[in-house]
């Protein structure tokens, strides 16, 4: 079957003509790459990439298909990061239309296709890396042929992206499984839940602005998710009204490290093109240990706007960016890359350990 | 942080090229010896390997041509007393040594410190039960057996380690009684016939079509670690990695499998202590995500190497750092040279590495692909999608193979076997196999176990093919076209596809017609950089490919026709391996150092010239015309150097002087001439300069006639070859006709070259430089066996001690001569035959020789450093006579990989057979000699030898040596021939039967209980009847591991030496104390 001639027309007009091989529907959204080399189910489904046209650096995409989306019994899904695929659009450079995996049940293209989700293959994703690289992540279009150019024009930072994809009622997993983590869900991925819930504690997962601090629990957890922290005014507001409340431990993992931090009194700021990858390195501030790290975010906290009671937890080691923070006296730290990785390496899931230890 | 008290590091070097362990530890070895240079370390190495980059000036501080082994390197602690050494970038070899230097107490006792991983570590990962105990503490699985002694607990074991199962008789040679079950019922059959041939038999999990995966760790001292790359087979287990086609990054593992493999890597390498680089290889269940672990390797390996090149980290520089002290977060990444060196590179192109066989050369060789090493190169391809990189890598290995497709059919007699056991050919049976319906996916997938996502990947090649056959060149459309390219289809292939090879009755017109349209079309490729990074960060990086799959350039070119290429030697394959990619490096060094830009094309992931920082450009790609011609047409030159590369680019010279190419050096004209057999002779003649008589024969008829007049023995060749491909001598009528049947298969449509095989010459190499057709600056050298051995595989002495005066003087009158008939500019090899003081000219190569590293390192006078200059019409001048006056010797002696060609027969002949060399310097020939014959394997004979010295006037010439050998307290076995002479000539001897006899004492049985020392073998001639005894002993002294010299010459010079120099009275002197 022939496929449809797609072009991805970016905000500065430069434009990369591809082939669709997903759903046929023009879209717009901001255009950001990730070089991990694999885990596509994965990064679809994190909710931290809506409103995000992703584009792959690693060219060969779709060989080991996609696995069946059935949920456990604990509510979480198997081997995917959410109830559904986020990013708005896929584009990557050599669509691999056969597959070949065990665990597959159908193709990268059927499944975008499914979930009504663009999918482009053709594309020079390395030219096109570059120019966001250069240029800093921008908007784009996909515009169809023989289709009407007729998305509507949308500008991913003035949208609160936390409140459409957060829960909307608490959900409870693991119920009467001894101490009890409050989860806020700014947009959370599954394996964040699996990485407490395997720890043997009770997760209940509030909506992203719900006012926990009267609830009994013994530790607060701030999830990922997307775009610009500065729209989750309601979320800090109730975390600081709980920092100031009580000394129980906090942890945060990516958009919750940067709702930590200005939580703390930090300034956040917009990355130029931002970490989206699975090779991050971090260090430990004042130790000689580093990690290799999963990453998606575009924003990051301004190390030096900490207030005093505040230290760095991690940097990046080729960048120099916050990648985590903590405080001085209280339990409450955080890291700006992914422990719970899916997709990525595994490496930092003692993060989860340190957590656990200080309920 | 750097430890201080390291001032002084040995590096034990891998030695001579050998099957499974090749150039790769040059370029590791040259890496680490870079990062020790940079923290101001004073460097010694060990390295008997003269043609290597490592022994080159300024690489290390001291090098010693001497074998790496125990004695000789406590022989160089004890006078060099350095403060540290590594292990870990000379292979198999160094690490052996090491662990043996450091058990038997000389480290302690000379206080040097093993730098990076620690020794038992080392010893943890090589011994099979240390590795299993391990690995269990950790609970990590490996591979295991379980020995059983009755029926029922071999069920027991089967059931615990899950069917398929194999089932093996213990102490029993050659498999017998083992098998594969499926269940119990075939296990009960099976073990009863096991357990009638052996009281034990033993249990193992069937992995039959389990994926191999592979994982380069790294771990600092802090114990922070990363996994640089993961390569995935193509192949399926059972076929040893060095012989699979393998692909990196992996691509048919999940997100999860990937990092549950990634992290039970570090694990591994964090309990077992290595500090540097390792390898850890997997076998991977492609029905669920269970695994074993195969192997660790506490080294730098071949994998390595390629996973350096595949990702652009510096594996073993960064290895060699980490061995000095340094934690990971101190080093930069030297490709964005900004970011750190913790991290792991993230590729935006695939790459695919395929092995060079040449099975062919051998005479009787297994060519079934298993467990054991046979290949003795790789390349590696790099593109932007899978069908890409195979297809470029496919052309590399140079076979005579176009990619994928549009190949010169294959003759399979059962397709089946061809695809169920892999051979040296089975990539190209599966494309056969593709063209006929019956062979869907499935069907190969099944015999061969292969991945599906492979196979769908070589079917859409197929598909592609399909698709232009029929089309026409000016009418067929663009985006079929553009496809076609993207997916790796050379311009030959398309026009083949398209039948312009028909059209135009040229090749070589018919692919220009596609390029000059594709071009019209605009369809061109573009160059991608290797940045580790994915584009993620700016990258100042020089490492290349050229594809398709892509809209715009990586970089910008200056148009200021200031870069030079150099066209590198392609795949290590026997006859052309690391004495070229020394040539290469000479020469790019020399461009750069004269401030020109110097540029490097070649695909050999084994090499030093195609490590980045040796040029300014780096173009990891083809040497094709269309290749090589493509990036000409962005790099716009000032010209392309065609001969510091052997015969790849040796051949181009003519396609890319008529593409109008600026050739520097010797014009491509001037290359015809040397190279075309019938205008070389007819120069010849005119000079008035004898050769053997030949004639380039088309009929039976013609080729009877011409052996009637020159009688026998007749050399036979094909033209326009290296190493002697498919080249032979035969002795009479009966080997000329069955030779000819063969032959005649590889070369319809070119003559046959008949010559005449001249016995007992003496050969002769001179290595030279010339410019404007005047030699500056020449290295004559020569061989210690009589002509008929390849020149590759010949021991050579350098400067020569025995020849006349009178020939020396002719030789240098003729080469004078031709190098003036052919406009030589650059460097030039001639090789002459001498009896008495007739000097016969065999062949002459206008480009560098094998031979000019051992040269140029023994003259200390880098002969292509000389002729780049003249390349670049820089001012030269001549060299001072006296510095040809040398006041030492050098030997180069071949190394061979018999023990790893099942069945091959271990003899030499025209045809080149040797996998790799050495060179080593004495005060005298004996000295040298002695040094250079140990380097490649021989040992002194303890106390006995066995001789069979051929015919008489071989007899003649052994028996100096056979009378030394009793003076010297050696006992001799000699078969009944040479019993009988040694007799004669009051030799003490004892007498042994051949195989074929049944009498006692029996050959194959003394060899077989180890009572022989040292086998001498010389073949009389070649009578069946001699041939399969000969060949049995030969064959058993190579796979018992016993010495072996089939060579009269070379036999006698080695006994004379070994009795003449006792090893303790060997000099243990650097290079830098010849003077």
């Amino acid at each position: 079957m022939r496929m449809k001639d797609v072009t991805l027309v970016l905000d500065d007009g430069t434009q990369f003509k591809g082939k669709s091989f997903g759903y046929e529907s023009p879209v717009a959204g901001e255009v950001v790459f990730n070089t991990a080399m694999m885990g596509y189910p994965e990064s679809l489904t994190d909710p931290s990439y809506a409103g995000q046209m992703m584009v792959l650096t690693f060219p060969l995409v779709g060989n080991y298909g996609v696995p069946r989306f059935s949920m456990e019994e604990s509510g979480l899904a198997t081997f995917m990061e959410s109830d559904r695929i986020y990013a708005t659009a896929l584009i990557v450079s050599d669509y691999s239309e056969q597959y070949s995996h065990w665990n597959a049940c159908e193709s990268l293209g059927d499944w975008l296709k499914r979930e009504k989700v663009p999918g482009v293959t053709g594309i020079d994703t390395r030219a096109l890396t570059k120019v966001l690289r250069e240029h800093g992540v921008m908007m784009g279009r996909l515009v169809f042929e023989g289709m009407p150019d007729n998305v509507e024009k949308q500008d991913y930072d003035t949208i609160n992206w936390v409140e459409r994809v957060s829960c909307k009622d608490i959900i409870r997993y693991n119920e009467g499984a001894g101490k009890k983590v409050v989860l806020v869900d700014c947009g959370v991925k599954h394996n964040i839940i699996r990485c407490l819930v395997n720890r043997g504690v009770e997760v209940i997962r509030v909506p992203w602005n719900y006012d926990y601090t009267d609830m009994a629990f013994d530790g607060l957890f701030l999830a990922n998710g997307p775009g610009d922290p500065d729209m989750c005014v309601d979320a800090v507001n109730v975390l600081k009204k709980q920092m100031s409340e009580s000394r129980k431990p906090i942890c945060g993992i990516c958009m919750g490290n940067q709702l930590l931090a200005k939580a703390g009194g930090a300034t956040i700021y917009k990355l130029k093109y931002g970490h989206r990858s699975h090779n991050q390195p971090v260090r430990e501030v004042g130790t000689n240990r580093c990690y290799v790290t999963s990453q998606n975010h575009g924003y990051a906290v301004d190390a030096s706007t900490l207030g005093n009671d505040w230290r760095e937890l991690f940097v990046n080691m080729n960048d120099g960016s916050n990648e985590g923070i903590r405080h001085m006296t209280y339990p409450w730290f955080s890291s700006q890359f992914h422990p719970e990785a899916c997709s990525g390496p595994v490496d930092t899931e003692f993060m989860f350990d340190r957590f656990i230890e200080t309920l | 942080m750097k430890d201080s008290q390291i001032k002084k590091v040995l590096l034990l070097g891998s030695g001579a090229l050998k099957i499974g362990e090749a150039g790769e530890f040059d370029y590791s070895g040259s890496q680490a010896l870079k990062a020790l240079r940079e923290e101001g370390v004073k460097t010694v190495l060990i390295n008997p390997n003269i043609a290597t980059v490592q022994t080159s000036e300024g690489v290390a501080d001291e090098v010693y041509f001497l074998p790496v082994q125990p004695y000789f390197v406590e022989r160089v602690i004890e006078k060099e007393r350095p403060d540290g050494i590594l292990l870990a970038f000379g292979g198999q070899t160094a690490l052996n040594c090491g662990v043996e230097l450091y058990q038997s107490g000389v480290l302690e006792k000379y206080n040097v410190k093993v730098l990076g991983t620690p020794v038992q570590a080392i010893m943890d990962t090589e011994d099979r039960e240390l590795f299993v105990k391990k690995l269990d503490e950790i609970g990590v699985k490996t591979i295991k057996s379980e020995a059983c002694e009755t029926i029922e607990q071999a069920r027991q074991a089967a059931k615990t380690l899950g069917y398929p199962v194999i089932l093996r008789a213990a102490y029993a040679l050659g498999g017998l009684g083992s098998g594969f079950c499926d269940n119990e019922e075939e296990l009960d059959k099976l073990a009863e016939k096991a357990f009638a041939f052996s009281p034990q038999v033993l249990v193992e999990k069937s992995l039959k079509g389990w994926k191999e995966i592979e994982y380069e760790v790294v771990r600092d001292r802090y114990d922070n670690c990363i996994t640089v790359c993961n390569m995935e087979n193509f192949d399926p287990l059972g076929i040893h990695t060095g012989e699979s086609i393998v692909i990196a990054p992996s691509q048919t593992l999940t997100n999860s499998e990937y990092h549950k493999l990634r992290a039970l890597a570090i694990k591994i390498i964090r309990h077992i202590g290595i500090v540097g680089e390792c390898n850890v290889q997997y076998a991977f269940d492609p029905q669920s995500e269970d695994y074993r672990v195969i192997e660790v390797n506490a080294r730098l390996s071949r994998s390595s190497a390629l996973a350096s090149k595949a990702t652009g980290y510096p594996l073993a520089f960064v290895a060699a750092k980490l061995g000095m002290g340094y934690g990971l977060f101190e080093l930069k990444n030297s490709v964005t040279k900004t970011t750190s060196a913790f991290f792991e590179p993230a590729l935006d192109y695939v790459v695919c590495k395929i092995p060079r066989w040449d099975l062919s050369k051998f005479h009787g060789v297994d060519k079934e692909l298993g467990s054991s090493m046979k290949s003795v190169g790789e390349v590696m391809a790099i593109g932007r999608n899978f069908e890409e990189a195979i297809q470029k890598g496919l052309r590399m290995i140079g076979q005579g193979m176009h990619g994928f497709v549009e190949n010169k059919e294959l003759k399979i007699n059962d397709i089946d076997a061809a695809l169920r056991e892999p051979t040296d050919k089975r990539i190209f049976v599966i494309s056969k196999a593709m063209h006929q319906a019956q062979y869907t996916i499935d069907r190969i997938h099944e015999l061969t176990k292969i991945d599906k996502w492979f196979l769908e990947k070589l079917k859409h090649i197929i598909d592609i093919d399909e698709q232009l056959k029929g089309q026409n060149i000016n009418t067929v459309d663009s985006e079929l076209l553009r496809s076609a390219k993207v997916y790796g289809f050379t311009d030959f292939q398309i026009a083949r596809a398209m039948g312009l090879e028909q059209e135009f009755s040229n090749m070589h017109k018919a692919l220009i017609v596609v390029r000059n349209r594709r071009k019209q079309l605009g369809i061109v490729p573009v160059v991608k950089q290797i940045d580790t990074l994915a584009a993620e960060y700016p990258a100042q990086t020089n490492y290349l490919y050229v594809t398709y799959s892509g809209v715009a350039n990586d970089i910008q070119y200056e148009n200021d026709r200031k870069s030079i290429i150099v066209l590198g030697s392609g795949a290590y394959r026997i006859g052309s391996s690391v004495e070229f990619d020394w040539c290469g490096v000479q020469a790019l060094n020399t461009i750069r150092k004269e401030g020109w830009r110097s540029v490097m094309i070649n695909y050999n992931p084994e090499t030093v010239s195609t490590d980045y920082d040796m040029c300014d450009r780096l173009y990891f790609d083809e040497l094709t015309f269309e290749r090589v011609l493509d990036i000409i047409d962005m790099e716009q030159p000032y010209g392309v150097i065609v001969s510091t590369g052997g015969q790849i680019p040796n051949n181009l010279a003519v396609y890319l002087d008529e593409a109008g190419v600026r050739i520097l050096g010797t014009q491509a004209q001037d290359i015809d001439g040397a190279e075309d057999r019938a205008k070389f002779s007819q120069m010849l003649n005119e000079l008035g300069v004898n050769q053997p008589e030949w004639s380039a024969l088309t009929s039976m008829e013609d080729i009877d006639r011409f052996v009637d007049r020159v009688g026998f023995p007749v050399l036979v060749r094909p033209s326009y070859v290296l190493s002697g491909a498919a080249m032979n001598v035969c002795s009479n009528r009966d080997e000329l006709e069955r030779f000819l049947q063969l032959a005649a298969n590889v070369s319809e449509d070119h003559p046959v070259v008949v010559s005449k095989f001249i016995e007992h010459a003496k050969e002769i190499e001179m290595d030279a430089v010339a410019k404007d057709g005047e030699i500056l600056a020449y290295a004559i050298s020569e061989h210690i066996e009589f002509a008929g051995v390849h020149s590759g595989d010949a021991t050579i002495q350098f400067p020569p001690q025995k020849l006349y005066v009178e020939t020396v003087r002719r030789i240098k009158r003729i080469s004078r001569q031709i190098a003036k008939a052919l406009h030589i500019n650059g460097p030039f090899n001639i090789q002459y035959m001498a009896r008495e003081n007739d000097i016969l000219v065999i062949e002459c190569n206008l480009r560098a020789s094998r031979s000019f590293p051992f040269v140029s390192k023994v003259l200390k006078m880098n002969l292509i450093e000389l002729a780049t200059k003249v390349m670049l019409g820089l001012p030269v001048e001549k060299p001072s006579k006296n510095l040809f006056d040398l006041d030492y010797v050098g030997i180069k002696a071949s190394q061979f990989s018999f023990n790893r060609l099942q069945k091959a027969d271990p003899v030499l002949g025209v045809d080149m057979a040797s996998t790799g060399e050495v060179g080593c310097i004495g005060d005298n020939t004996n000295s040298a000699l002695l040094k250079a014959m140990l380097s490649v394997g021989h040992r002194i004979p303890k106390k006995t030898v066995l001789l069979s010295t051929g015919d008489a006037k071989q007899k003649a010439e052994m028996l100096d040596a056979a009378r030394m050998l009793v003076n010297n307290g050696y006992e001799i076995y000699a078969t009944d021939g040479t019993s009988k002479y040694l007799s004669d000539n009051d030799i003490e001897n004892t007498l042994v039967h051949w195989p074929s006899d049944n009498a006692q004492p029996q050959a194959l049985d003394l060899l077989h209980e180890h009572k022989i020392d040292m086998v001498v073998n010389i073949p009389k001639d070649l009578t069946s009847n001699e041939l399969t005894n000969g060949y049995t002993i030969r064959r058993a002294a190579i796979d018992l591991n016993v010495p072996l010299i089939t060579n009269a010459r070379l036999a006698a010079a080695f006994i004379s030496a070994f009795c003449t120099v006792p090893v303790d009275e060997i000099g243990i002197k650097a290079w830098s104390e010849y003077k």
